[in-house]
């Protein structure tokens, strides 16, 4: 009796053993190109290439770091990092004030019209981004707004570019908020604007922190707005930047690339180590892509 | 005046002046744009001369008389048919593994999640084409088990594409999770009076998880193949649309048409029929909508 208790209990505990060894290796696979980047960016030239599936350098050195945040064309990287920050900041900033105000608006005044805006709102959650970009190409170039951050920004501050998936997350938070309570305030004498501001914007912030840090990846991610807008290295983001910078026929100090594209992931590291519970949970609930 | 009627147009007034600044974008800078793109495909139009009226000419030479958009359209189907449900199966199986008490899971689950928050991002494909360059990873890798290999993986016609599919599987995080919300939903009961009779593993799996599962995955599906036809950094920055067009995806196609050679009415009349096919998979998401849509509050509804 008791040696088979034993037995079952050494059975599972094998199991779990064999399960941690397996998924614990997997996890090793997923992150070994990361890892191999990471590593190889701190690798002497001399050992790039000759020790490629190491991933821990012999000789460790940062040479790479201060060589590519020289940047080219006379344009450092603190240029680029300080431009992908104004567009992930402002377009950021812009895109989660927008979303919640206009949120507002779909989940609590009932207005004529309302049911076809938001059935229009819903039927760009998937327009690709290639739909409009030659016509709006033609209305921004038509403004003089090519190489400004006007393109990038203006779209997301009026809930544009993908925002609606912000602004769907927000209006269903909203409707879980009883109505009760927006009753109560009016009663209290607090207008709409207060209703929404004092009311309902606190008990959102979940949903206003998941629309935050998702629209800074996007943001921060953003490749093909800047590409077509942006022509001035001084105004180029780390994306378009590092595009240009790793471009094989022109670049061979492969350190520097490795270096500078490993840098360019650290912001979005730090973010997803800092948010990882409300990016899991804006993912599981609402579908946001990653 | 009606009590009624002004506190009609008092919210009225409210209502639009909330979703003011959705309105003024959607108007100006989505359907402007749309009907733009239905105007400028029927015209020639370099951005420099004014557009030349040309009817149906771009779709004409579109369908007929260009090879490589049928090779775009072609290579882009492959990419996002096999590449789609092979991400959605890793995304499911592991997201089943991890569906189970055990210690550490948040960490696995992180770590497994780390490749798809890097997303579409430069630094990954620049990464990619490293690894699978001449000199790369892959190489090194084939070279300490013994075998030395000489494949120009991003260079070669057969399996240029094949690397671009990889990376798309190796970023299955956010579908995992999405996975992993559904597998918490299906009731412990059900499993158990499965069990109770007779069905083991395999059955379970395909008696009860998928059947309830089957929502999620079909809106994961379709939702990936959106994305997947309209994939544009990878191609871009690893294999340039190369070799021989094998990688020349549709929306890489349209950038270089509309962008590179300013063919401004030939890129609108690719950007119609995209948004022609893009329409055709969102309307079966939304007519399959009340499938997985779930409104928790009864309060209003919009």
């Amino acid at each position: 009796m008791s040696s088979s208790v034993l037995s079952m209990r050494t059975r599972r505990r094998f199991r779990e053993v064999v399960f941690h060894v397996l998924v614990f290796s997997f996890g090793v696979v997923m992150l070994y190109p990361l890892l191999w980047l990471a590593g190889s960016s701190f690798k002497p030239s001399t050992e790039i290439w000759t020790t490629v599936s190491n991933i821990v350098p012999r000789t460790f050195t940062v040479a790479h770091y201060i060589n590519g945040w020289r940047g080219f064309g006379g344009v450092s990287f603190a240029t680029f990092y300080r431009n992908s920050f104004l567009y992930a900041g402002l377009g950021t900033l812009a895109s989660v004030a927008t979303s919640a105000f206009v949120a507002f608006g779909f989940a609590r005044v009932r207005f004529p019209g309302r049911n076809i805006w938001f059935g229009c709102m819903l039927a760009t959650l998937m327009l690709p981004v290639q739909i409009q970009i030659i016509p709006q190409y033609i209305l921004f170039t038509q403004l003089r707004w090519v190489n400004t951050f006007w393109p990038l920004i203006l779209p997301r501050a009026l809930g544009q570019a993908g925002q609606a998936f912000f602004i769907f997350m927000i209006v269903q938070f909203i409707r879980g908020i009883p109505i009760e309570l927006d009753e109560a305030a009016s009663i209290d004498g607090l207008g709409r604007f207060g209703i929404f501001n004092r009311i309902v914007m606190p008990l959102v912030k979940p949903a206003l922190v998941t629309s935050g840090i998702f629209s800074f990846y996007w943001t921060w991610a953003d490749f093909l707005t800047p590409l077509i807008y942006l022509n001035d290295p001084r105004l180029y983001t780390v994306s378009v930047a590092l595009r240009a910078f790793a471009d094989p026929s022109g670049q061979t100090d492969w350190g520097a690339i490795f270096a500078m594209s490993f840098l360019s992931l650290v912001p979005v590291l730090i973010v997803f180590v800092i948010f990882q519970k409300q990016i899991v949970e804006g993912i599981s609930t609402s579908g946001l892509k990653g | 005046m009606d009590r009624r009627l002004l506190e009609n147009r008092r919210r009225a007034i409210a209502g639009y002046l909330f979703i003011s600044p959705w309105l003024i974008g959607f108007l100006t800078l989505t359907l402007l744009p749309i009907l733009g793109v239905v105007y400028l495909s029927f015209t020639k139009y370099d951005i420099f001369t004014a557009p030349q009226w040309i009817g149906l000419g771009n779709f004409v030479r579109m369908f007929t008389g260009d090879p490589r958009y049928w090779k775009s359209v072609g290579a882009t189907f492959y990419f996002a048919i096999v590449s789609v449900p092979l991400k959605l199966f890793f995304a499911l199986m592991v997201a089943m593994i991890l569906n189970a008490p055990h210690r550490g899971l948040d960490f696995y689950r992180a770590v497994y999640y780390t490749p798809s928050i890097l997303g579409t991002s430069v630094a990954v494909a620049v990464m990619w084409r490293e690894i699978f360059g001449f000199d790369g990873l892959i190489n090194a890798l084939l070279a300490n088990i013994g075998i030395r290999s000489e494949m120009a993986w991003l260079g070669d016609p057969r399996t240029a594409v094949w690397t671009l599919i990889l990376l798309v599987i190796w970023q299955f995080g956010s579908p995992m999770l999405i996975f992993l919300a559904g597998l918490k939903q299906i009731p412990d009961e059900l499993y158990e009076s499965a069990h109770i009779d007779g069905a083991r593993g395999v059955r379970k799996f395909f008696w009860i998880t998928l059947p309830l599962l089957s929502p999620v995955i079909f809106f994961n599906l379709v939702m990936q193949i959106i994305f997947g036809l309209t994939v544009f950094t990878q191609p871009f920055i690893i294999t340039q649309g190369g070799p021989l067009d094998t990688t020349n995806f549709y929306a890489l196609y349209l950038y270089r048409r509309a962008f590179e050679t300013f063919q401004m009415g030939y890129g609108a009349a690719m950007a119609l029929v995209l948004l022609l096919v893009v329409a055709f998979f969102t309307g079966i998401v939304f007519k399959s909508s009340s499938l997985w849509v779930f409104y928790e509050s009864k309060e209003g509804k919009a």
